[in-house]
């Protein structure tokens, strides 16, 4: 089965939201956002999406150009109710920050010093609230040692697993990052008290290749690293179907192979 | 006698909220607190931002939790002491340029998550001290001055972040409708946080797309888009197009192109220089033709996400 490396990212993202039951899924940027698609249409029917702005879609909205097509809305999403809902903790948000540490902590604010940054981005958002809040997942579209830090993130927009920012003497109750998917494996933080793990690598991508883009040790399980599981025909026909401005295609820097080999 | 009495002598029969946004702009201070309503680039108030740009106003505290625009032209034009944000961005244009600048220059920020943005606000709207949450928790958000920590009194004992209220002098929106009473109407979609924005503050001015008489409101019918009591509001100043570049849906949406020049503003100071010239130094006539004109600001096409 030939796939783009793109493919292989909406795929396995979509797994990330398979168990969560009738909750609101959350893809920031378009992969993570195709990904809760195909989760709805192929894994769990229950999510709630959203059109990127006010309104709740019947069926996952293709990202890109609407060409005229006019889709079914099932809800209001006004931002009032998205902080009710997601301080509920009825949400799966997978994201795409700047820096993440070996805590999990995410930053979107700014580069260098928060007084005068050397590079000013977004600012927070609500990564603080989201943090504590519902699960996270973690989108990197290249993966090195600028994004997947040593030490810690330059401004700690997302709260991770960080035993010396808890209070109460534990994690917030909320807190709870899922998988973190990057153009070379995915990972988890299934490790010795929360560690990042990794989870599979993408075809033709060796361990000693994502530890040497790292900035910190990855925690590598007893025993062979499975692959990351390609997706099959239906799923990429169905990819295809959720995406019909190929917009998948321009994410990735050349639009590579999923298979390298 | 005097306040303590309960009758009070009549001072004022007339009830009429109608001024200009030039009348709206004499009624800031030099160092006061003011906030902007609407969602990054999304109802702006900025026929607001501009007309004060062009002030001698200075040393302003912005509060812009949801910030687009507004934002940059106040920081481009100087008048900004310190900013109070969760983002600055213009969505398709991921970071507000201007705003970029200025802080790599170094402007003073409070930075808040969004969220806990709002419930400062409501705080303040509350008249409380201040209100527990756990958002901030584990992050570099409360290391910033002005948090502090509170144990619930309850059996759980759980330590929780105690925000302070995010008081406003003035509150600064962009509404579709007001009649000269001050009684509003916000119709697109989405009425973010301009109500709680507006009771966090001692002050709330409103530019409006249109004043229309208070039976044309067809307030029944309306209701829902209703932001708030008119007692809430002092002042409201007919703008027509107050929120370009920004989008007043289903008026107008957001003119990308006019943003794509406002984004090469912020290259060098004689970009900016140019663009000042052109669309914050001149009045709303002038703005308009500048701009392209009504039909062009209303037939900018719709965005998609």
């Amino acid at each position: 089965m030939t796939y783009t490396l793109a493919e292989l990212i909406i795929h396995t993202a979509s797994k990330a939201w398979a168990n969560d039951g009738e909750i609101l899924a959350s893809g920031i940027t378009p992969l993570p956002r195709l990904g809760a698609s195909l989760a709805k249409t192929t894994l769990n029917p229950r999510l709630i999406v959203s059109d990127g702005e006010n309104w709740f879609a019947d069926a996952p909205i293709p990202p890109g150009p609407r060409n005229g097509k006019d889709y079914v809305i099932e809800g209001w999403a006004p931002y009032d109710r998205t902080f009710n809902n997601l301080w509920s903790g009825k949400r799966h948000a997978m994201v795409a920050p700047v820096q993440m540490d070996r805590f999990g902590q995410a930053n979107i604010s700014v580069i260098g010093d928060h007084a005068k940054p050397k590079a000013a981005l977004l600012g927070a958002r609500g990564f603080p609230g989201n943090s504590i809040s519902h699960a996270n997942s973690f989108f990197f579209p290249v993966h090195n040692k600028r994004a997947l830090m040593g030490g810690e993130v330059d401004y700690v927009c997302m709260a991770g697993y960080n035993p010396a920012r808890q209070m109460n003497g534990r994690y917030p109750p909320g807190l709870d990052l899922r998988v973190i998917i990057t153009n070379l494996c995915v990972m988890d933080f299934g490790g010795p008290d929360h560690a990042i793990r990794i989870v599979s690598l993408h075809p033709g991508v060796t361990f000693d290749e994502v530890q040497d883009n790292t900035g910190f040790d990855i925690v590598r399980p007893e025993g062979a690293i499975p692959e990351t599981e390609g997706p099959s025909a239906a799923v990429l026909a169905e990819i295809a179907r959720l995406d019909p401005n190929d917009v998948r295609s321009k994410m990735l820097k050349d639009n590579p192979p999923g298979r390298r080999d | 006698m005097g306040s303590c009495m309960g009758f009070r002598p009549v001072s004022d029969l007339s009830f009429d909220k109608r001024m200009t946004v030039d009348d709206i702009v004499g009624r800031i201070k030099d160092g006061m607190t003011i906030g902007m309503g609407g969602w990054a680039t999304r109802r702006k108030p900025m026929a607001l931002a501009r007309a004060i740009a062009r002030s001698d106003l200075k040393d302003l505290t912005l509060v812009a939790p949801y910030g687009g625009p507004e934002i940059g032209i106040l920081a481009a034009s100087g008048k900004l002491k310190k900013l109070v944000f969760a983002f600055a961005s213009m969505d398709q244009i991921p970071i507000e340029p201007h705003f970029k600048n200025a802080r790599q220059a170094g402007l003073s920020v409070l930075e808040l998550d969004e969220g806990m943005a709002h419930w400062m606000l409501r705080c303040a709207a509350m008249k409380l001290p201040f209100l527990p949450t756990r958002v901030g928790i584990g992050t570099s958000i409360i290391e910033q001055p002005g948090f502090a920590t509170v144990k619930s009194p309850f059996e759980d004992g759980e330590e929780l972040v105690a925000v302070p209220p995010l008081k406003l002098d003035i509150a600064l929106i962009h509404v579709h409708r007001s009649d000269e009473k001050g009684n509003v109407l916000v119709l697109s979609p989405d009425p973010f946080f301009d109500e709680l924005l507006a009771r966090a503050a001692d002050e709330v001015y409103a530019t409006a797309e249109k004043i229309v008489s208070t039976a044309e409101l067809d307030m029944r019918a309306n209701a829902r888009f209703n932001l708030f009591e008119r007692s809430v509001l002092t002042g409201v100043a007919e703008a027509p197009f107050g929120a370009h570049p920004t989008s007043a849906q289903p008026d107008y949406e957001i003119d990308m192109k006019h943003l794509k020049t406002y984004v090469a503003s912020a290259e060098t100071p004689e970009a900016w220089e140019a663009y000042r010239q052109q669309f914050v130094a001149v009045d709303a006539d002038a703005y308009l033709a500048a701009v392209g004109g009504a039909d062009a600001v209303l037939a900018s096409p719709r965005p998609v996400y």
